[in-house]
C-alpha cells in the first residue's frame, strides 16, 4: 500500500494557500444532495457539522453523551494557543510552527503543522464573534498566558474552563443548524462499525443507547471525531465514556492506525489516592506558571512542608532546565517527576506525588491575584483532597492525558479509505510525539472550522452523490456483525465484572507502556494482554439485555475493543527502538537521562494496518522530511 | 464507613419505578459519592442484579452529566458541587442515604436514575447562540469589551447545564438555565444585535417544553453547582420586558 501524504508543493508558506486553490469546489445548489456523517460533538466534531451545514451539506451528527454539549472538550482547562502576537514579544506563525514541531520532538509533518499555526489566529477571531467570553485586560483588549514548551505568550483563556467556553461556542453554532434543520442530532448513539462500500467509506452501525436498537446509517463521507484512547489505560484524565471503539473499528475496516504508542502523560495531575479510583483529575498546567515544583533533598522526609527549609528542597525542574524551568514540556516534566519518585523522594501518603507550591507567589502577587487567576482549579483540588492549596502546596504526579497517536490521514485529513476523514484527537496529525499544551484546543477547531469544510468537497465531487443505498449488502452484512458481537457479550454470563478487567487491562498498560517503557516489559505486557483477552471473552459477566438501556453493555463492548488496541499500541511501542517525546524507551536514553532520538532509522510516522484476527498487523511508514526546520537534539536546558 | 442506600429504580419510561433498599459497605471517606455507587453496583453484579443506571462522564463538575438528588437536594449537600465531586466524608457512617433522579416533567425517566434532558437543547436550539457563520469573523480585538462585562459574562457562561436549578424548583422552573444563556450572550457586544429576538424565542421555547413559572424561590441558585446567580433571572426579566416594547426586526 502506497502511503501518500498529498503535501501540496512550493514553499511552506504558501502550501495551504496553493492547494485551497486547486481543491475542486462543490457547486453551491448542489451541497444539499450530499449527506455527511459527523461522529462526534467535541471541538473538532461540533465544529465540523455546523460549518458544513452552514456551507448546506446534509449532516447527521452522533455522540455517545446525552448531549452535544457534554463531549470531552467541555473538561479543558488552560486555553488555547494562536500566534496572533498581541504581546509583542516576539510571537509569529513561523514561531508557533517551530515550538510545536520542536515541542513534538520531531515527529510530526511540517506542512500540517505550519498550517495548523496559520489557521490559529481565524479560531480566536472566530471564537470571539460566537460570544466565547475571553479573558480580558482592564483596556477591554484579550489577555494572555504562557504554558509550558513556549517562551512567548500566546495563549487565550476562560478562567480555568477555556475547553468549556471553547465548546459551547461551537455547541451553538452546531444547535443554530439543529434548529435550521440543517443538522440531524442523534444524542445517547454510539457508533459501533464502519461501513465501506467498494472500499469508500460509506456509513456506520450505530447502536441507540437508550432502546438499544442496532441500525444503520448511509452517506456520502463520513467523519470521525470521537476523541483520544487514554482510557486503554483505565485511570486517566478523560471523561468515563471516552473510548477507541470508533477508530478501532475503522482500522479494522482497513483505515491506518497511526503511531499508536505516543502517549501524553499529564505532569499536574491529582495523585490517586485508592484503588476505588475511577479517574484522575487534571490540575491544569497553567497552574506552572506561578507555582513552583519541589520535593524534600531528604529521602523519607516526613516533614509538613512548611517546615521544610529552602536549602533542603530540591526544585528539579529549575534546577535541570534553567532556561524553561517550571514549564519545560509536558514530557520532560512528567519523567522528571517519576524518577525522584522512584528515588524515593516522592511526598504525601503513598509517596506517589511532588509539590505544586505557590507559596512565593501568593508572597508576590497577593492571593487576592492567585484566586483571580486559578480559584475555580483551586477549589477543585481542595473538594478532591479536603487540603487547602493557599495553605498546603498542591501534591501532583503524572497521568494519562492525551494520545498523539490516532488514525493515519493525508493533508486533507483524509485517511487511507477513501471518504473516511479523521479530526482532533482521534487523528495523528500534528503533535509529533508530544503535544504542547493549548494545542489540542487550536488543533480541534482548525480541523473543523477552516480544513474540512474545503478539503471534504473536493472529494464529494470526484466521489459523486450517492443514493444512500442503505439496503446494500454491505450495510447488512456489517449489521450482522455488530448484533452478533453484542449478542456474544451479553450470552457470557461469567463471573468477572467488565470494571474489573478494564482496571487490569489498565495497570498493565500503566505499568509496561506508559512513563517508561522496556523491550522486556512490553514483551511481558503483550503476553499478559493475550491471556486476559482470553479471559475476558470467556468470564466477563454483562448483565441486563441488549434492548434496553445497558451501561454494563456499553461498557464492555469498548473494553473489548481497549484488549485489540492495546496489544496494538504495545507492538508500535516495542517496535519503535529510540526515545521520542512521550515514548520513552529505557534503552535509548542520552547521559543525562534525556529521551534519545534514531533519526536514521525512525524518522517516520509507523502507520499500522489490520491483517486479519490473530494476525501481526502490517507497518507501512511515512517518511518525515524536515526542510524549514532542521532536526536537532531538543534541548529546554 | 457504611451506608444504608435508598434507590430508585425504573426499568423503562414506561414502567412504575420504586425504591430499593441496599447496603453500602466498607466505603472509605475519600470516596467520591459516584465511587461509592461503583462499588455498590460491582457488589450488585457479582449478585446478579442489574446495576444501578446512572448518567455521569468527567466526573469533575464540567460536562453537566451527572444528575442526582441525594436526600432531597439535587447534588447532594455540599454548595456549589456536582454530585461527581461530592466527597463520603461529608456523609455520617451508618447514615440512611436516598437516591433519586431530577424530577420534572419536561425531564422524564429513562431508567432508574438516568432522565432526558433534551428539552434544554431545544431551547438554546431557539436562539442561545450568536448568529455568525465560520469564516465571516472579524479581527478578535477589533471590538474592545469592558473587562467587568467580560467576566460577568462568563459567570453566567459558567453554566453546565445540568437541570439540578429545575430539579430543585418546586415548579420546575428553567428561568435560571435560560437567564445564564441570555445574560451570557447578551452582556457581550457580540451578543447584543440579536438580545431582542433571543430572549423572545428562548422564552417561548422553554413554555413549550412544559418548564413551569419562577415564583422566586431561589431554590435554583441553592443547588446550583457553577453558584450561578439568580441576579441573572430579573436581567433576563428586564431583557424580556425591554423586547416587548421594542417593534420587532425587519
Ligand atoms: C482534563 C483535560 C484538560 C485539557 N486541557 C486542555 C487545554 O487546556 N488545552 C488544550 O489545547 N487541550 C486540552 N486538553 C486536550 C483537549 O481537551 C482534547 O484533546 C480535545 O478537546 C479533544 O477534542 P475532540 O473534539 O477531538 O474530541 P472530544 O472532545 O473527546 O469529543 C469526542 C466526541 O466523540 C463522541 N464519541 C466518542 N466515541 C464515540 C462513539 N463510538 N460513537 C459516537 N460518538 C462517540 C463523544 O460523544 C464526543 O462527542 C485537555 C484534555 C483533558 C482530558
Ligand atoms: S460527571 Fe461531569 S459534571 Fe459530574
Amino acid at each position: 500500500m502506497e502511503l501518500n501524504p498529498k503535501i501540496p508543493d512550493g514553499p511552506i508558506e504558501e502550501k495551504w494557500d496553493r492547494h485551497r486553490f486547486r481543491l475542486k469546489l462543490v457547486n453551491p445548489a448542489n451541497k444539499r444532495k450530499y449527506r455527511i456523517i459527523v461522529v462526534g460533538t467535541g471541538l473538532a466534531g461540533a465544529s465540523a457539522a455546523a460549518s458544513l451545514a452552514e456551507l448546506g451539506y446534509q449532516v447527521r451528527s452522533f455522540c455517545y453523551q446525552d448531549s452535544p454539549r457534554r463531549a470531552h472538550s467541555i473538561a479543558a482547562q488552560g486555553g488555547i494557543n494562536a500566534a496572533k502576537n498581541y504581546q509583542n514579544d516576539g510571537d509569529s506563525v513561523r514561531r508557533l510552527f517551530y515550538d510545536t514541531v520542536k515541542g513534538g520532538d520531531f515527529r510530526s509533518r511540517e506542512a500540517n503543522v505550519y498550517r495548523l499555526a496559520q489557521v490559529s489566529g481565524n479560531i480566536i477571531d472566530q471564537c470571539v464573534a460566537q460570544g466565547v467570553p475571553f479573558a480580558r485586560e482592564y483596556s477591554g483588549y484579550l489577555a494572555n498566558r504562557s504554558f509550558g514548551g513556549a517562551q512567548v505568550s500566546r495563549t487565550f483563556y476562560a478562567r480555568g474552563q477555556t475547553g468549556q467556553q471553547l465548546l459551547l461556542g461551537a455547541y451553538q453554532a452546531l444547535a443554530r443548524q439543529i434548529g435550521l434543520g440543517k443538522v440531524q442530532m442523534h444524542p445517547r448513539t454510539e457508533m459501533l462499525d464502519l461501513v465501506l462500500v467498494d472500499g469508500h467509506a460509506k456509513g456506520i452501525v450505530t447502536r441507540d443507547l437508550v432502546t438499544g436498537e442496532i441500525q444503520s446509517q448511509a452517506a456520502d463521507a463520513v467523519v470521525l471525531a470521537t476523541g483520544g484512547y487514554a482510557n486503554v489505560f483505565y485511570l486517566s484524565t478523560n471523561a468515563k465514556g471516552c473510548n477507541a471503539t470508533a477508530i478501532f473499528r475503522a482500522y479494522k475496516k482497513g483505515a491506518l492506525f497511526a503511531n499508536p504508542c505516543y502517549t501524553q502523560i499529564h505532569p499536574t495531575c491529582i495523585p490517586a489516592s485508592g484503588d476505588y479510583q475511577s479517574k484522575l483529575t487534571l490540575m491544569s498546567e497553567s497552574l506552572r506558571n506561578d507555582g513552583r515544583i519541589w520535593v524534600p533533598k531528604k529521602k523519607g522526609d516526613r516533614r509538613p512542608p512548611a517546615q521544610i527549609p529552602e536549602e533542603e528542597r530540591d526544585y528539579y525542574l529549575e534546577r535541570k532546565y534553567p532556561s524553561y524551568g517550571n514549564l519545560a514540556p509536558r514530557d520532560i516534566s512528567s519523567r522528571s517527576a517519576k524518577e525522584v519518585c522512584d528515588a524515593g523522594l516522592g511526598v504525601g501518603e503513598n509517596g506517589n506525588g511532588v509539590y505544586l507550591d505557590f507559596r512565593d507567589a501568593i508572597r508576590g502577587l497577593g492571593k487576592k491575584v492567585i484566586r483571580e487567576r486559578y480559584g475555580n482549579l483551586f477549589d477543585m483540588y481542595e473538594k478532591i483532597t479536603h487540603e487547602n492549596p493557599y495553605e498546603v502546596p498542591m501534591r501532583i504526579y503524572p497521568a494519562p492525558h492525551y494520545t498523539m497517536g490516532g488514525l493515519w490521514v493525508d493533508y486533507n485529513l483524509m485517511s487511507n479509505v477513501p471518504g473516511l476523514y479523521v479530526l482532533g484527537e482521534a487523528n495523528f496529525s500534528d503533535h509529533g510525539a508530544n503535544r504542547l499544551g493549548a494545542s489540542a484546543l487550536m488543533q480541534g477547531l482548525a480541523d473543523g472550522y477552516f480544513i474540512l469544510p474545503y478539503t471534504i468537497g473536493d472529494y464529494l465531487v470526484s466521489a459523486g452523490a450517492q443514493k444512500f443505498a442503505a439496503d446494500r449488502p454491505e450495510f447488512r452484512q456489517a449489521l450482522d456483525d455488530v448484533r452478533g458481537r453484542t449478542s456474544r457479550l451479553l450470552s457470557i454470563r461469567g463471573r468477572r465484572t467488565v470494571d474489573s478487567f478494564h482496571r487490569e487491562l489498565g495497570s498493565i498498560a500503566w505499568n509496561h507502556c506508559g512513563m517508561a517503557r522496556t523491550e522486556a516489559g512490553l514483551q511481558k505486557a503483550l503476553s499478559s494482554i493475550a491471556a486476559l483477552k482470553s479471559e475476558f471473552w470467556k468470564d466477563v459477566n454483562v448483565p441486563g439485555e441488549g434492548e434496553e438501556l445497558n451501561q454494563s453493555l456499553e461498557r464492555a463492548g469498548r473494553v473489548a475493543d481497549f484488549f485489540d488496541f492495546a496489544e496494538l499500541m504495545c507492538a508500535d511501542a516495542l517496535h519503535r527502538r529510540e526515545s521520542c517525546g512521550g515514548h520513552f524507551r529505557e534503552e535509548f536514553q542520552t547521559a543525562e537521562g534525556e529521551a534519545r532520538r534514531d533519526d536514521r532509522n525512525f524518522c517516520y510516522v509507523g502507520a499500522w494496518e489490520f491483517a486479519g484476527e490473530g494476525k501481526p498487523p502490517r507497518l507501512h511508514k511515512e517518511p518525515l522530511t524536515f526542510e524549514n526546520i532542521q532536526l536537532a537534539e531538543r534541548s529546554y536546558k | 464507613m457504611d451506608f444504608e442506600l435508598h434507590v430508585w429504580r425504573q426499568k423503562s419510561p414506561k414502567e412504575k419505578g420504586r425504591m430499593e433498599v441496599y447496603p453500602a459497605k466498607g466505603i472509605h471517606a475519600d470516596m467520591s459519592f459516584l465511587e461509592m455507587l461503583d462499588v455498590v453496583n460491582e457488589g450488585l453484579a457479582s449478585q446478579g442484579v442489574e446495576p444501578i443506571a446512572f448518567d455521569h462522564d468527567c466526573r469533575e463538575g464540567i460536562c453537566g452529566m451527572c444528575s442526582l438528588v441525594i436526600n432531597g437536594i439535587p447534588h447532594g449537600p455540599e454548595r456549589a458541587t456536582t454530585t461527581c465531586e461530592l466527597y463520603m466524608r461529608h456523609f455520617k457512617d451508618g447514615q440512611k442515604i436516598f437516591i433519586e433522579p431530577w424530577r420534572a416533567r419536561a425531564f422524564p425517566v429513562l431508567k432508574d436514575l438516568i432522565v432526558d434532558r433534551s428539552a434544554f437543547d431545544r431551547v438554546i436550539q431557539a436562539g442561545g447562540y450568536v448568529s455568525v457563520n465560520t469564516g465571516s469573523a472579524p479581527e478578535a480585538n477589533t471590538l474592545p469589551v469592558p473587562k467587568d462585562c467580560a467576566e460577568l459574562s462568563m459567570d453566567a457562561a459558567a453554566c453546565i447545564g445540568c437541570g439540578a436549578c429545575v430539579a430543585a424548583c418546586k415548579n420546575a422552573s428553567a428561568m435560571l438555565f435560560v437567564a445564564a444563556k441570555v445574560s451570557h450572550l447578551g452582556l457581550l457586544p457580540q451578543g447584543r444585535v440579536e438580545a431582542r429576538d433571543r430572549v423572545q424565542s428562548m422564552v417561548k421555547a422553554m413554555d413549550q417544553e412544559g418548564f413551569g413559572n419562577c415564583t422566586n424561590q431561589y431554590e435554583c441558585e441553592a443547588v446550583c453547582p457553577k453558584a450561578i446567580s439568580v441576579s441573572f433571572i430579573s436581567l433576563m426579566n428586564r431583557e424580556y420586558l425591554k423586547s416587548s416594547f421594542q417593534p420587532p426586526a425587519v
